[in-house]
C-alpha cells in the first residue's frame, strides 16, 4: 500500500530491512536450540509413554505447528509493517488516510474462523475418545480416593481368597498395554490425578465420581526415565492446600506377569512379628498408628486381620473403602512415601516419625476426626525406642 | 473567559492538602488517586511475585514456608487482578472518558468518590489480614470445599468480604461509567465518534455489570458455608463443589476481558496517533471489542475442562472459546493494518503499543490451544495456563496501561517522562517478560503444576526456573526504572504542552493539566479523531495535509449547531462540591466488613458500619450538591 514511488525514492532501505531480521535471527535460533536440548522429564506431557496421552500430544503438535505457522505470519506482516514504515530523518512523507478496508476485514475474519473449525473436528473426536469407558475382559478397574494430602489406591477385582480387596497408597501398580480404568473421588477437598505421560488430568471432587483411562505402551515396563524401569511420574494438579506440592505419585509400569505377581504378594499379609525391636514395634503400630492406619496382618496364631480404623466415604451413592492414613501393608516395598515425596530409607522415616511436619507441611493440630478432617500426622512424641521399634517393624513389612 | 474561571475556582475549594483528596469528587483527581493507589498495590503484588521466584529458582527451595508460599501466590494473584489490573483501568477511564466525550465529569461525581474510597478500604482491609496471622491462602479463585475447609481459620473470610466489597466498587463505577457515557457526551459526539477507548469502557462495565452479581452471590454462599453450617459446596452432604466453580467462572472469565480490554483501548488510541493515520477499521474495532465481551459470557467452562462436566458440554464449551479467536484476531488485524502505511515514531507509547501486539498474539495463540479440550486436559494448572495469562495479563494488559501511562502522563501533569529512560524502561521489561514466562511454556509442557512451592530434583525443571527467576528480577528492575522516571519527570519533565503527541482525541484539546473543568466551552464534535481534522485536511489522493492555523490550544468552534448552548455553557459552569460523605460511606461499609469476617464477636463492628454507613449515605443524599457561591 505504499506508493512505489517513495520506495524508489529510498533504495537503500532494503539492505537495512535485511540486517534487522538477520540480527533477530540468531536468537530464534538460539531459543529453539535451547528448548529442543533441554530434554523432557519424566513427568512430561511432551514425551507420551501410552497410546491415549500420544494422542493428545499428537493434537497439541497440530495445533502448536498452526499456532506457529499464524505467529510467523502475523509476525512478517508486523515487522514489515515497522521496518518498512518507520520514520526517517527528514522523513515528510504524508500517509494516506486509510479508514480501513471491508474486504480485508472479511478475510482476515473468514480465515482464522477456517482454521479453527478445521481444528475443532479432531478437538471433538478425540475429546469423546478420551472420555469413553474402556471395555473388554482385560481393563483392570482401580478406585482412587484423593486425600490431604496423598493418594488411595483400591482393586475391586483383585481379591484374596477371603475377600480382602488390594488397597495400597501413592504407588500405583499397572500392566503394560492394559486399559487401567480409574473411578475416583475424594475424601476432603478437590485434587487433580495427573500422569502426564499416560493421559490428561482429571479433578477428584468429594461427593462426585469422575473417571480416567490410564493405558501404558506395552513395552513401556522396560523405560527408565531416571526413577526406576517403568516408573512414571505423576502429582495432584488441583490446588488443595497446604502440601499441594508435595501430593505426589509414582505409576509402576509391569509385564503381565511382573503385575501379577505384585498384586499375589500384596493379597498376603504382613506378618506379625513376635521378638526383638520389630514386636516393640508393633506393639507401638497398635497402640498408635492404627488409629488412623490400616494394616493386614498375620497374628503368630495364624489368624489374618485388618488392624486399625476402617472409614467410608461416599460418592453419589457409592461407597470408597478408606482410612484416614495411607494403608500401610507392604509398606516396607514401597520405594517412596510421604505422598511419594520421600524415598523410603530408614533416615527418612526416623525423621517422619520423630516430627512428621519436618519432612512434610502438615496442619495436624486442626484435625477433626469426628468431621473426617485430616490434615496430616500429628507428632506423637515418640521415643527414639519406640520409632526405632516402628522403623525396624515397617521397613520389615516388604 | 477570564471571569469563567475565575468562578470555577471559587466553586471548588480545597485544591491542596489531604482533606480535598478525601472530599475530591473531580474525576480527574479520583482518577489519579485510582492510578497512585494501583502503582502501589503493583509494588506489592510484584514483591510477592519475587519471593515466589526466588523459592522456585531451585529444586526443593527452603526460602518459603509451604504456608508462606501459598498466601504470597494467593496475595499476588488477587492483588494483581483486583488492586492493580482492575484500578488502573479505572483510573484511565476515569481520567479520560468524560474528555474524551467532551463532558466535565461523570453522571455522578460522588458515586465515583465512593466506588475508589471502598476499593481502597477493601484492599487495606484485605492486606490488613498478613499482621493477625495470616494472610488468604486458597488461590484467588478460593476453590470450594478448600476454602471452607477451615472455618476457624479467618483467613478465607477476608477473602470472600474483601472480594465482595471490591465487586460493590466496581459495579457503582461501572453503572456510573454507563451513565456518563450514555447522557454526557458533547453536541456531535454520536456513540460511533466515541474514541475506541471510551467504547471499550462501556463494554466493560457491561461486563461487570453483569458478571459480578453471579460471582457475589456465591461468595456469600461460601460465606455462610464457613459461617453458618450452610452446605451449598460440600459434596459430602448433597451440595455441589462444582456450583461455585460455575459462579466464580461465570464471573471470572469476563473479568479476563475486564482486564484485558481497556488495554485494547488504550493501544486503539496510541497507533493512529503515532501511526499518523486514523485507526484501520474503526467499526470492527470497535464491534469485535463488543464480540468479545458477548461471546466471553459463553465459555467459562473452559476453565473446567479437567472437572468432570462431560464430553458434550465440554466440547461445546471447546468450540465457543475457539470462536473468542475470530474477534481477537481481527482487532490485531486492524492494529497492524494501522501501522501499515503509516509514518511511524517509536516514541515509548509506541513501543510499549507494539510490545502489547506482539506479546498479546502469543498469548491469544496459546489460548487457542486452551480450546483445544484434549491437550487443556494436559495444560490445565500447569506452568503452561501461569504462561498463558501472563503473556495476556502483563504482556498484554499491563504493557497496554504502561504504554497508557507514557502517553497520558503529559495531560496529567503538565511534563513528559523521559524518553531515553522510557526506552531502556521497554527494552528491559520486554526482555525480562520473556525469560521469565516464556520458559513457564515449557516447564508446564514438561508437567509442572501450578501453585507448588517446590518441586523435586530429576524433573528436568531446574533450567527453566532459574531462567524464570532471573527474568523476574529483570522486569524488577524495569519496573523500578519506571517508577524513578515518574518521580524524576514530575519536576523535571520537559514541559508538554496541551498537545505534545500531535494527538486526535479531545483531551489535546484543553491544558496539561486540564482546569477542574476541563473544556472552558463545551466542544462540538463533528467527526471521529475531531481535533486531528481540525489539524489536518486530506488532498485528493487521502494523503496528509497540515492546516496551517492551529496546533493545539483551545479551538473556538465556529459551527452552528448547539452554539446556544455552549454560550449558556460559557457563563455558568456547575462543578460539584466537595463531599467526606463517599469516602464516609464506604468506610462504614468496610467496618461492617471486618464485622463480618470476625462473625463470633463482631456484631458490634457490624452494627458501628452499618450505622456509619447510613450517616454517610444520608449526609450524602441530603447536603446540596453545590455549595453556595461566595460562601
Amino acid at each position: 500500500m505504499t506508493p512505489r514511488s517513495e520506495r524508489s525514492e529510498r533504495p537503500g532501505d532494503r539492505p537495512g530491512r535485511f540486517a534487522a531480521l538477520r540480527r533477530i535471527a540468531p536468537l530464534i535460533a538460539l531459543f529453539l536450540l535451547l528448548a529442543s536440548c533441554s530434554g523432557s522429564g519424566p513427568q512430561s506431557t511432551l514425551e507420551p509413554q501410552g497410546p491415549i496421552s500420544r494422542d493428545i500430544d499428537g493434537l497439541w503438535e497440530l495445533v502448536f505447528s498452526i499456532a506457529i505457522g499464524v505467529f510467523v505470519l502475523v509476525m512478517v506482516a508486523y515487522v514489515i509493517s515497522l521496518i518498512r514504515f518507520r520514520e526517517r530523518k527528514n522523513d515528510d512523507r504524508r500517509p494516506k488516510q486509510v479508514h480501513g478496508n471491508t474486504r480485508l476485514e472479511i478475510v482476515w475474519t473468514i480465515i482464522p474462523a477456517v482454521i479453527l473449525a478445521v481444528l475443532a473436528v479432531p478437538t471433538v473426536q478425540n475429546l469423546f475418545d478420551i472420555r469413553a469407558e474402556p471395555t473388554g475382559a482385560d481393563v483392570l478397574q482401580v478406585r482412587v480416593t484423593g486425600h490431604q494430602w496423598w493418594w488411595e489406591f483400591e482393586y475391586p477385582d483383585i481379591t484374596s481368597t477371603d475377600g480382602r480387596t488390594l488397597i495400597t497408597a501413592n504407588e500405583l501398580h499397572i500392566p503394560a498395554g492394559r486399559p487401567v480404568y480409574l473411578t475416583m473421588t475424594s475424601a476432603d477437598v478437590i485434587h487433580s490425578f495427573w500422569v502426564p505421560p499416560l493421559n490428561g488430568k482429571r479433578d477428584v471432587v468429594p461427593g462426585r465420581i469422575t473417571h480416567l483411562t490410564l493405558e501404558a505402551d506395552a513395552d513401556q515396563a522396560t523405560v527408565d526415565t531416571g526413577f526406576g524401569p517403568g516408573v512414571i511420574l505423576g502429582q495432584c494438579a488441583e490446588f488443595c492446600g497446604l502440601a499441594h506440592a508435595d501430593m505426589r505419585m509414582r505409576v509402576f509400569v509391569h509385564e503381565e506377569a511382573g503385575f501379577q505377581a505384585w498384586a499375589d504378594g500384596q493379597l498376603v499379609p504382613s506378618v506379625v512379628p513376635t521378638e526383638g525391636v520389630a514386636a516393640d514395634g508393633f506393639a507401638t503400630f497398635n497402640q498408635v498408628c492404627t488409629a488412623c492406619h490400616q494394616a493386614t496382618v498375620e497374628q503368630p496364631d495364624g489368624t489374618i486381620e485388618t488392624i486399625g480404623l476402617e472409614h467410608f466415604i461416599e460418592a453419589r451413592g457409592e461407597q470408597f473403602r478408606s482410612s484416614y492414613g495411607p494403608n500401610l501393608t507392604h509398606f516396607g516395598g514401597r520405594t517412596t512415601f510421604g505422598g511419594a515425596s520421600f524415598d523410603n530409607v530408614e533416615d527418612h522415616l526416623r525423621r517422619w516419625l520423630a516430627n512428621p511436619a519436618d519432612l512434610k507441611p502438615m496442619d495436624p493440630d486442626r484435625n477433626d476426626l469426628a468431621n473426617a478432617r485430616i490434615l496430616g500426622m500429628p507428632n506423637f512424641g515418640l521415643s527414639d525406642d519406640e520409632i526405632s521399634g516402628l522403623v525396624t517393624l515397617l521397613e520389615g513389612w516388604k | 473567559m477570564a471571569v469563567t474561571a475565575e468562578r470555577v475556582t471559587l466553586r471548588t475549594p480545597g485544591e491542596t492538602g489531604l482533606w480535598s483528596w478525601i472530599t475530591t469528587v473531580d474525576h480527574k483527581r479520583i482518577g489519579l488517586l485510582y492510578g497512585v493507589t494501583a502503582f502501589f498495590f503493583f509494588f506489592v503484588g510484584g514483591l510477592e511475585a519475587l519471593l515466589v521466584r526466588v523459592q522456585l529458582a531451585q529444586p526443593n527451595g527452603e526460602v518459603l514456608s509451604a504456608a508462606a508460599y501459598n498466601q504470597l501466590f494467593t496475595m499476588h494473584g488477587l492483588t494483581m487482578v483486583f488492586l492493580v489490573i482492575m484500578p488502573i483501568a479505572a483510573a484511565f477511564t476515569n481520567y479520560f472518558l468524560p474528555i474524551l466525550i467532551g463532558a466535565r465529569d461523570v453522571a455522578f461525581p460522588r458515586l465515583n468518590a465512593f466506588s475508589y474510597w471502598l476499593f481502597l478500604f477493601s484492599g487495606i482491609m484485605i492486606y490488613t489480614s498478613f499482621f493477625v496471622g495470616g494472610a488468604p491462602d486458597g488461590a484467588w479463585v478460593g476453590y470450594s470445599p478448600l476454602a471452607t475447609q477451615l472455618p476457624e481459620v479467618v483467613r478465607m473470610d477476608y477473602w470472600a468480604i474483601g472480594l465482595n466489597l471490591l465487586g460493590v466498587a466496581s459495579i457503582a463505577s461501572s453503572a456510573n461509567f454507563i451513565a456518563t457515557i450514555f447522557t454526557m457526551r458533547a453536541p456531535g459526539m454520536t456513540m460511533l465518534r466515541m474514541p475506541v477507548f471510551v467504547w471499550m469502557a462501556l463494554v466493560v462495565a457491561f461486563l461487570l455489570i453483569f458478571s459480578l452479581p453471579p460471582v457475589a452471590i456465591g461468595l456469600f454462599q461460601l460465606f455462610f458455608d464457613r459461617n453458618f453450617g450452610a452446605l451449598f459446596y460440600e459434596g459430602a452432604a448433597g451440595g455441589d463443589p462444582l456450583l461455585w466453580q460455575h459462579l466464580f467462572w461465570l464471573f471470572g472469565h469476563p473479568e479476563v476481558y475486564v482486564l484485558i480490554l481497556p488495554a485494547m483501548g488504550i493501544v486503539s488510541e496510541i497507533l493512529p496517533v503515532f501511526s499518523r493515520k486514523p485507526l484501520f477499521g474503526y467499526e470492527f474495532v470497535v464491534f469485535s471489542g463488543a464480540a468479545i465481551g458477548f461471546v466471553g459470557f459463553g465459555v467459562w467452562s473452559h476453565h473446567m475442562f479437567t472437572s468432570g462436566m462431560g464430553p458434550v458440554a465440554e466440547a461445546g464449551f471447546g468450540i465457543a472459546t475457539m470462536i473468542i479467536a475470530v474477534p481477537t484476531g481481527v482487532k490485531i488485524f486492524n492494529w497492524i493494518g494501522t501501522t501499515w502505511g503509516g509514518r511511524l515514531r517509536f516514541s515509548t507509547p509506541m513501543l510499549f503499543s507494539l510490545g502489547f501486539i506482539a506479546m498479546f498474539v502469543i498469548g491469544g495463540l496459546s489460548g487457542v490451544t486452551h480450546a483445544i479440550v484434549p491437550a487443556d486436559t494436559q495444560q490445565h494448572d500447569s506452568y503452561y495456563v501461569v504462561a498463558h495469562f501472563h503473556y495476556v495479563l502483563f504482556g498484554g494488559a499491563v504493557f497496554g496501561y504502561v504504554a497508557g501511562v507514557y502517553y497520558w502522563f503529559p495531560k496529567w501533569t503538565g511534563r513528559m517522562l523521559h524518553e531515553g529512560w522510557g526506552k531502556v524502561h521497554f527494552w528491559l521489561m520486554l526482555i525480562g517478560f520473556n525469560l521469565t514466562f516464556a520458559p513457564m511454556h515449557i516447564l508446564g509442557l514438561n508437567g509442572m503444576p501450578r501453585r507448588t512451592y517446590r518441586y523435586g530434583e530429576g524433573l528436568g525443571w531446574d533450567l527453566w526456573n532459574l531462567v524464570a527467576t532471573v527474568g523476574a528480577f529483570v522486569i524488577g528492575i524495569a519496573f523500578l526504572l519506571f517508577l524513578w522516571n515518574i518521580i524524576w519527570a514530575r519536576k523535571h519533565g520537559e514541559i508538554a504542552g496541551n498537545d505534545p503527541w500531535d494527538g486526535r482525541t479531545l483531551e489535546w484539546t484543553i491544558p496539561s493539566p486540564p482546569p477542574v473543568h476541563n473544556f472552558d466551552e463545551v466542544p462540538v464534535v463533528h467527526s471521529l479523531d475531531d481535533f486531528w481534522h481540525k489539524k489536518y485536511a486530506e488532498d485528493e489522493e487521502g494523503r496528509l495535509v497540515e492546516m496551517a492555523t492551529v496546533s493545539g490550544g483551545t479551538l473556538v468552534d465556529t459551527g452552528g449547531e448547539g452554539e446556544g448552548e455552549v454560550h449558556e455553557e460559557h457563563h455558568d459552569i456547575h462543578m460539584p462540591s466537595p463531599s467526606y460523605y463517599p469516602a464516609l460511606s464506604s468506610l462504614g461499609i468496610v467496618i461492617t466488613g471486618y464485622g463480618l469476617v470476625y462473625l463470633s464477636w463482631g456484631w458490634a463492628a457490624v452494627a458501628v458500619g452499618a450505622m456509619v454507613t447510613l450517616w454517610g449515605l444520608f449526609g450524602w443524599s441530603l447536603e446540596p450538591i453545590t455549595r453556595e457561591e461566595h460562601a
